[in-house]
């Protein structure tokens, strides 16, 4: 009998305990790529079958034949062409051919919603009143505005709808204001907006929601001291729990560890970290800037179902453009292609 | 006469041993209160009992127990008092301590109250414990080496959630009552103050902390390979060396040059134990209050080693514009 028990307990502990290591661990190899001077850990990691499951799903759709630029304007053919005005008729339909493609893509279950009749009305390419017009000429702005403006974030890559949406009408990765984890009472209030595994702060204990203070409103990100004894900074170790937040957000969407950006012997210090985090710094501000000039005002024209539990847009963050990567679709070039995505030249701005 | 050899898969089981007479100032013991397991036996002595509360252990499991209720029932408040989401989330949930904004101030229960209310009965459940150890300690006529043991532990614990706020002018510096949020809070902490990696007393603190564990696995590897010539009677060997202290101090000369003896081994162990606690709580008591930035200070004292550089040196962007 109390043979019987031990057995028992022993089998009920190993099959606790295997599934405690199946479920927790990852599964090797583990390859380690080094990034900084030997011996200081500066280096990825990364699991081959992983990093295979990324690359599938990081594909470029092939690109549409590209499309000739001479002949007449679209704005002196078509009606009520307000941003893409500048392109040649036949540019013209091929980048709307390309965005249905990237962001409603023709669905036979849903013909009303998907395809062309997804942001014109049915019958009348020029007519107003469907709000995803209104928001699809915004965001064409807006990769404008990204591809002409943030060099210093995007390289020379240079961003397409694709780059976020990738077949979605609305990108697999956004973000929206919170409630908080409960409702307060006499008996409980404090941190409400933190102790949630949540995937967009890595399944920490940080606060929720790092992008509010950061990548909408422009709140103090640093923390440590830039002297070593008398204090300059008056922030708490609850405040540096709201920078580490955001700093796991960052490392979560670019798939990286810390040393992507940081020498982590000092988090802090500029000149012994790696390149990367300047282009990262350059990034918040993008960010904040794609939330605050081009989503956020688009609130009102949005429908209730497209906006967060608090009446927010759904906005941007680092993993709307990286998901998952270090460089968004690995790096692929993909404005090229599309050269109807670039700005208006100046001087046919001015006619 | 293999009963005579301590590490054998035999269980000896005699009759229930009440321990020694107590003196005049202690509580009757409970009655009646005995028993043998043999699964416990496996790891351990075989018999279980007798325990001896008293009120200090009585009033320290009371505290204790009221602690533990506050803590989790403020975790059950903040999932809505939902049972299962409370066991889905258990290692996320806390008590978090009051924000900053209260700084020493005592907030109201639901602004962190709970949590100075939380830290308080296990406080007193701690100390009364450390109080109950004295006094078994004492009625057994024992040293009080485990009572300055827990003390340093207890030391480590109250500069971390009373002493160092206090000096820091703020309970938000303290630490949450929780499984993943303290170890958070502890990146943060390290964080906040610039790596404390470059802390001298946390440095110190791992040495012992390590070294302990060093000194536990010889110990215990050099005990258990002597036990075939009765090496595992410690106390007869301090004082009358047999051929068992003579084979495990040779190997260790023969090893190291060096071996400690039956006696001192146990004197390393202790020291190496408790000044793993001693030394990381001042770590902890001068971060913030002497030292902001342990990376900066060690730079300012020359023990930060400088790497050549291997990309272009960066600027920060927010001063370079």
């Amino acid at each position: 009998m109390n043979r019987f028990n031990l057995w028992f307990g022993l089998s009920v502990a190993t099959v606790l305990a295997a599934g405690f290591f199946i479920l927790t661990f990852e599964r090797p190899p583990v390859e380690t790529v080094q990034s900084g001077y030997r011996g200081v850990a500066l280096e990825q990691n990364y699991n081959p079958r992983q990093l295979n499951r990324l690359v599938a799903a990081q594909r470029v759709p092939e690109a549409l034949e590209a499309a000739d630029a001479e002949g007449p304007r679209a704005s002196e053919i078509y009606e009520n062409v307000r941003v893409l005005g500048h392109l040649s008729v036949e540019q013209f339909g091929r980048i709307m051919q390309a965005m249905t493609a990237w962001i409603y893509p023709e669905d036979e279950r849903d013909p009303e919603n998907t395809g062309c009749n997804a942001c014109h009305v049915g019958g009348n390419f020029a007519a107003e009143g469907n709000y995803r017009k209104t928001v699809a000429r915004r965001m064409l702005q807006m990769v404008q505005t990204i591809n002409t403006t943030y060099a210093n974030h995007i390289q020379d890559v240079g961003v397409t709808c694709y780059t976020c949406h990738r077949g979605q009408a609305v990108p697999a990765q956004v973000w929206a204001q919170r409630p908080a984890n409960a409702e307060g009472s006499r008996n409980w209030q404090v941190a409400g907006e933190q102790n949630r595994p949540i995937a967009a702060t890595a399944y920490s204990t940080l606060p929720s929601d790092p992008f509010t203070p950061y990548l909408l409103r422009n709140e103090q990100i640093r923390v440590i001291s830039n002297t070593a004894r008398q204090t300059d900074s008056d922030r708490s170790i609850a405040q540096t729990e709201w920078t580490y937040s955001l700093m796991m957000h960052f490392s979560q969407s670019l798939g990286v560890n810390c040393t992507f950006c940081h020498n982590s012997r000092s988090f802090a210090v500029w000149e012994t970290s790696p390149p990367q985090r300047v282009t990262a710094w350059h990034g918040i501000n993008m960010v904040r800037a794609i939330n605050n000039e081009y989503i956020e005002p688009l609130r009102g024209e949005f429908p209730p179902h497209r906006l967060g539990p608090m009446g927010d847009t759904l906005k941007v963050n680092c993993a709307t453009c990286h998901q998952g990567v270090y460089q968004p679709l690995f790096g692929t070039p993909m404005l090229r292609d599309y050269p109807e995505l670039n700005p208006p030249p100046r001087r046919a701005s001015l006619d | 006469m293999e009963y005579q050899y301590l590490f054998t898969r035999l269980q000896v089981r005699g009759p229930h041993y009440p321990g020694v007479p107590l003196g005049p100032d202690n509580e009757p013991r409970l009655k009646d209160q005995h028993g043998h397991s043999r699964l416990l036996g496996y790891f351990a002595d075989a018999q279980l009992g007798p325990i001896y509360l008293g009120w200090l252990g009585s009033l320290s499991i009371l505290c204790g127990f009221i602690a533990f209720e506050i803590i989790g029932l403020n975790m059950l408040a903040s999932v809505n008092w939902n049972p299962i989401e409370f066991i889905r989330l258990l290692p996320w949930l806390a008590l978090e301590p009051p924000g900053p904004q209260w700084g020493l101030r005592i907030p109201p229960l639901n602004q962190g109250g709970w949590w100075l209310a939380a830290g308080f009965f296990l406080t007193a459940s701690i100390l009364l414990w450390a109080a109950r150890v004295w006094r078994r300690a004492a009625a057994l006529g024992l040293g009080q080496h485990t009572f300055w043991a827990f003390m340093a532990a207890i030391w480590l614990y109250l500069v971390l959630g009373f002493i160092r706020p206090i000096a820091m002018g703020s309970w938000s510096e303290a630490v949450p009552f929780g499984i993943f949020p303290h170890l958070d809070w502890t990146a943060a902490f390290s964080i906040r103050y610039g790596n404390l990696f470059y802390n001298p007393f946390h440095a110190l603190s791992i040495v012992f902390l390590y070294g302990s564990t060093l000194l536990f696995a010889m110990h215990g590897a050099t005990i258990l390979a002597v036990g075939r010539f009765g090496g595992e009677r410690e106390v007869e060997m301090t004082l009358d060396r047999s051929t068992a202290a003579e084979r495990a101090g040779i190997f260790w000369r023969w090893t190291m040059g060096f071996n400690a003896t039956y006696e001192s081994i146990h004197r390393w162990a202790w020291w190496f134990a408790i000044l793993t606690p001693i030394t990381g709580g001042i770590g902890i008591l001068l971060t913030g209050t002497v030292v902001d930035n342990w990376y900066l200070w060690a730079v300012e004292k020359r023990f930060a080693p400088a790497y050549p550089a291997v990309w272009p040196i960066s600027a920060d962007p927010s001063i370079a514009r």
